[in-house]
């Protein structure tokens, strides 16, 4: 079945977020105005991306970060086009030229720049394709996505999104229990630093905007933002009404064996429809 | 006699009165509206503008209405009115219309700071070839793992019955939670 649909209603960094929660493995295709993205993931990691008729070749990579010069780009593009980009890598660590973690790091710069620059894009259709995988020879990456999601998080704006994300105020946090999830390899802000300190089930958003001087808009960004990363979770500030009581209060009855026959009959009722 | 309520609420044309339509022993009373504005027009032809409720007579002591809030944000005003002393609330979602997934949980969220009675998610259309699979779903809607999201087709009774089914498994559930 199909996850596909519009930027408009979906940003960047939402998709990512649903790639990163999901461990999905395939290709996110953004069909822009002027050209098409194509980012490769595996298992929720970013693992390669392609925008547009871009040269992403590995010499292209190494002379952008400044690995090769002008002069030895050339001569590969001249001399080396029936290496694939896994015999370059292979070549370049083997004659000492380079380490593989070099050529890594390289290439993850630019992917991650890849997807930065995807985070601007605010009209076009997107797909997941499963199916679809980065060309063989290439030397792919894996990348976690948690800090591109907290960095695209930022670049949201505007205020009524950010109200329909978060409407109430009036709920607190909580961290979320979703393993894998390191704080310690984030690279999150002062401001958010210090929304973290107060995360408590006690204190509602709201508080913890009072208590960080922080007005509605600030505040929402960043809860935003730690949301979207799969850092924390909205939930019911502690010591507000409880289940049982509301429930009681809803249900025209006080006995609590009472309540559970009455749910119970309605169960009973509902099978025999 | 006594009476429960069941809030049913969801985005623009997520089919909720579908929903109560497919389980209500009475015709559902529907205040539905010409639609204004062209992007509604485009999908529905009439809304549902105030409420609307289907009723299911339990026995002669009890009786549980369906009540249905109005899926436009500019009635907002009656979500909290409809969500006081309900037993628990579902929320529809149209399987196939990714665009309203951002409303949908806004307006999860806004019912959760209402009320914090139990609640399920119901994943509407999901017969149709365009609808998102529930685990994207899941993560688009930001649900826990613990919220349960079912899948649904409003006008199959059998779907419709399972969602209600599951609501009121965990209204029971939490009642015996509290109990402990």
């Amino acid at each position: 079945m199909a996850l596909r649909g519009n930027l408009r209603d979906f940003t960047v960094t939402q998709l990512l977020n649903l790639i990163n929660l999901a461990h999905k493995t395939g290709t996110l295709v953004i069909e822009g105005p002027n050209e098409i993205a194509k980012v490769f993931f595996r298992d929720g990691k970013l693992s390669y991306a392609q925008i547009g008729q871009e040269d992403n070749h590995l010499a292209f990579v190494l002379h952008k970060s400044n690995r090769l010069t002008t002069g030895q780009l050339r001569a590969i593009q001249l001399r080396a086009t029936h290496v694939s980009d896994k015999e370059l890598g292979l070549l370049l660590i083997n004659s000492g030229h380079m380490s593989q973690d070099d050529i890594l790091t390289a290439l993850q710069a630019y992917f991650t720049d890849s997807v930065r620059r995807l985070f601007t894009w605010v009209e076009g259709f997107f797909r997941f394709e499963n199916d679809m995988m980065p060309p063989e020879d290439r030397i792919t990456v894996r990348l976690d996505l948690e800090n591109l999601i907290i960095e695209g998080a930022r670049q949201l704006r505007e205020f009524e999104q950010l109200q329909d994300e978060i409407p109430s105020l009036d709920m607190a946090l909580r961290f979320t229990e979703r393993p894998g999830s390191n704080m310690q390899k984030m690279n999150l802000s002062v401001e958010e630093w210090r929304v973290v300190s107060y995360i408590n089930p006690k204190n509602t958003i709201q508080q913890i905007a009072s208590a960080a001087k922080m007005s509605d808009m600030e505040m929402r960004r960043i809860v935003y933002g730690l949301i979207q990363a799969g850092l924390v979770e909205v939930m019911r500030p502690d010591g507000s009404t409880s289940v049982q009581e509301k429930a009681r209060s809803a249900a025209p009855v006080q006995n609590r064996e009472e309540q559970k026959s009455l749910v119970n009959r309605l169960i009973t009722r509902i099978r025999s429809i | 006699m006594q009476t429960v309520k069941m809030v049913v609420t969801g985005p623009f044309s997520a089919g909720k009165t579908e929903f109560i339509r497919s389980v209500s022993e009475i015709d559902v009373v529907a205040t539905e509206r010409k639609i204004s504005s062209d992007s509604e027009r485009a999908v529905k032809q009439a809304t549902t503008v105030a409420m609307d409720f289907g009723r299911i007579t339990v026995d002669e002591d009890l009786v549980l209405y369906l009540f249905g809030t109005p899926g436009q944000k500019r009635f907002d005003f009656m979500w909290e009115i409809l969500s006081e002393g309900m037993l628990g609330f579902i929320v529809m979602v149209d399987s196939t219309r990714p665009e309203t997934f951002r409303e949908a949980r806004s307006i999860l969220e806004t019912f959760r700071a209402y009320a914090p009675t139990p609640y399920v998610v119901a994943a509407n259309k999901q017969d149709v070839d365009d609808a998102w699979e529930m685990e994207d779903m899941r993560h688009a809607l930001r649900l826990d793992n613990k919220v349960k999201l079912l899948p649904c087709v409003a006008t199959d009774k059998n779907t419709v019955k399972n969602v209600l089914l599951e609501l009121l498994y965990s209204i029971l559930a939490e009642m015996e939670n509290t109990e402990k």
